[in-house]
């Protein structure tokens, strides 16, 4: 079986469930590649879930999961591991290693995953920390970097491997409306330099209108309204509505 | 029954946690790295500890088993009493124990801390495993530093009994040394040593097992903190019962 499009991520009749509680309720929905999709909805509408079942951290309990033109359900170890360096995710908290210093944060992937020789790898290292203004900051632990730092940090390691696809769970929380702004500057950049698919889940409306070029609203589980901001504003759907307009 | 149930559940979750911790250390790749980071916090940080343990509690042993031996004119004997006591039990056992303290907190506390905080998270998505990144190089950083540091322990609780037996009796040094190894024998010494590696993998296995598997957010550090120092420290009382009579049965000699 193949995927029915050149998208670099394609849901198709997605379904999560945690107990009882359906997170993800048939979900389909398809990003192209260089487009950027944002993930709407109330918290605990399975925006974060839908996430971690591309980067296949969680599996769904049923459904096909397309990741460039690949269905990774069923995949084994080796395979996702394959799937996996097409993507790079940027975590909520940043989620870096507390234990590392910054260029060991992003020489981890680096020389775990490439061939690239020391002075290489240091190169790269120097440029993604200079693009996300961290330059002179390399030798610091996380615990040392303020909120936007961290977060910026957290995007440099993401984009470190140059993925297809960069997912963001919501990379504005915390922030204030100019450091905000800066990640979204940043996000929109490697979508332009390097045609990368962005898929954030945000709840910063303002963000929203400023990078997507389509947005996806869901609510228990379900996609209740799926397009770009305008034509979701004018959606009949409530919650759509509400979320859009507010 | 449910509570027997819910045990039977924990011991099978934490065996396969354990048996997969083992095969994955014989399993390459060797995070070697990783596994030296982690020696070095779980050796260095803790040699303070076991050795001042060690010296106080060497000290202590001598003042109250003296008055007994004096009583019935068997001082020469507390040399050898003290070497045989630390080198066969004492030294592994509180070893052992404050051990399972010192590192198994740290380790519970900080593995549920990664995974409260989506680092575990994080480092899978970099398509690195992590419990072979995490887990295996902390269990076999445990089960090589416990023996290293008992024998620490137990030369740090001689050295605490031969300052106490000098200010009783005012004994030298190499009096003391060939009273105490006089009657000691490799048995008493290698096996009971060695046991502690069980002690370490059951330390670092068990500690692992909490942080890792938590997923009860920052109230899940505390938690896995806590039981992986009850846990480990009951379980390791309890091995010890069982790695004693293998002992026993493997040199019979030893069973004084």
């Amino acid at each position: 079986m193949s995927s029915s499009s050149s998208a670099a991520v394609e849901f198709k009749s997605v379904t999560k469930a945690f107990g009882d509680k359906r997170v993800l309720n048939n979900l389909s929905f398809q990003v192209e590649q260089g487009q950027v999709l944002c993930l709407l909805g109330r918290s605990g509408t399975g925006k974060s879930v839908t996430l971690k079942i591309i980067m296949a951290l969680m599996r769904p309990d049923s459904g096909e999961v397309w990741i460039d033109q690949e269905n990774i359900i069923g995949l084994g170890e080796s395979g996702l591991s394959k799937t996996r360096k097409k993507l790079g995710y940027l975590f909520q908290d940043a989620a870096l290693f507390d234990s590392l210093t910054l260029y060991e944060n992003l020489a981890l992937p680096l020389t775990r995953l490439t061939e690239k020789s020391k002075s290489e790898i240091d190169d790269k290292i120097h440029l993604v920390l200079s693009d996300v203004g961290l330059g002179p900051d390399g030798a610091k632990y996380p615990s040392e970097l303020s909120g936007g730092m961290r977060k910026r940090a957290g995007l440099a390691r993401a984009l470190v491997l140059e993925p297809k696809i960069l997912l963001a769970d919501e990379p504005s929380s915390g922030l204030d409306r100019i450091t905000a702004s800066e990640i979204d500057e940043l996000l929109m950049r490697s979508k332009k330099e390097h045609g990368t698919a962005l898929i954030v889940v945000t709840h910063d409306i303002h963000g929203a209108r400023r990078i997507a070029d389509r947005v996806a609203v869901l609510d228990k589980g379900d996609l209740v309204a799926f397009g770009t901001v305008d034509e979701v504003a004018r959606s009949e759907n409530d919650v759509a509505h509400r979320l859009i307009t507010e | 029954m449910r509570w027997f149930g819910r045990a039977f559940e924990f011991v099978g979750r934490l065996g396969l946690f354990a048996g997969r911790a083992l095969i994955d250390a014989l399993r390459p790749p060797f995070e070697l790295v990783q596994i030296s980071r982690q020696l070095a916090d779980v050796g260095n940080r803790s040699m303070g500890l076991i050795v001042v343990s060690g010296f106080a509690l060497g000290a202590v042993m001598t003042l109250h088993t003296r008055s007994t031996l004096v009583t019935f004119g068997a001082a020469a004997m507390i040399p050898a009493v003290q070497a045989v006591s630390f080198f066969v039990e004492i030294g592994p056992l509180v070893a052992g124990l404050l051990l399972a303290g010192r590192v198994g907190s740290g380790i519970g506390a900080v593995l549920a801390n990664m995974r409260a905080s989506e680092q575990i998270d994080a480092i899978e998505s970099l398509s690195i495993d992590s419990f072979k990144f995490l887990v295996v190089p902390r269990v076999i950083a445990c089960v090589i530093a416990l023996p290293l540091l008992t024998l620490c322990m137990d030369f740090a609780g001689l050295s605490g009994g031969f300052l106490s037996e000098v200010v009783a009796s005012h004994i030298s040094p190499e009096l003391y040394l060939y009273r105490a190894f006089e009657n000691l024998q490799w048995a008493n010494f290698i096996a009971p040593t060695l046991k502690t590696t069980v002690f370490g993998f059951i330390i670092g296995s068990v500690s692992s097992y909490f942080g890792y598997t938590t997923d009860k957010g920052a109230k899940g550090v505390g938690e896995a903190a806590t039981n992986s120092v009850v846990i480990s420290s009951l379980l390791i009382i309890l091995a010890d019962v069982l790695l004693i009579k293998c002992i026993f049965f493997l040199f019979p000699d030893t069973a004084i």
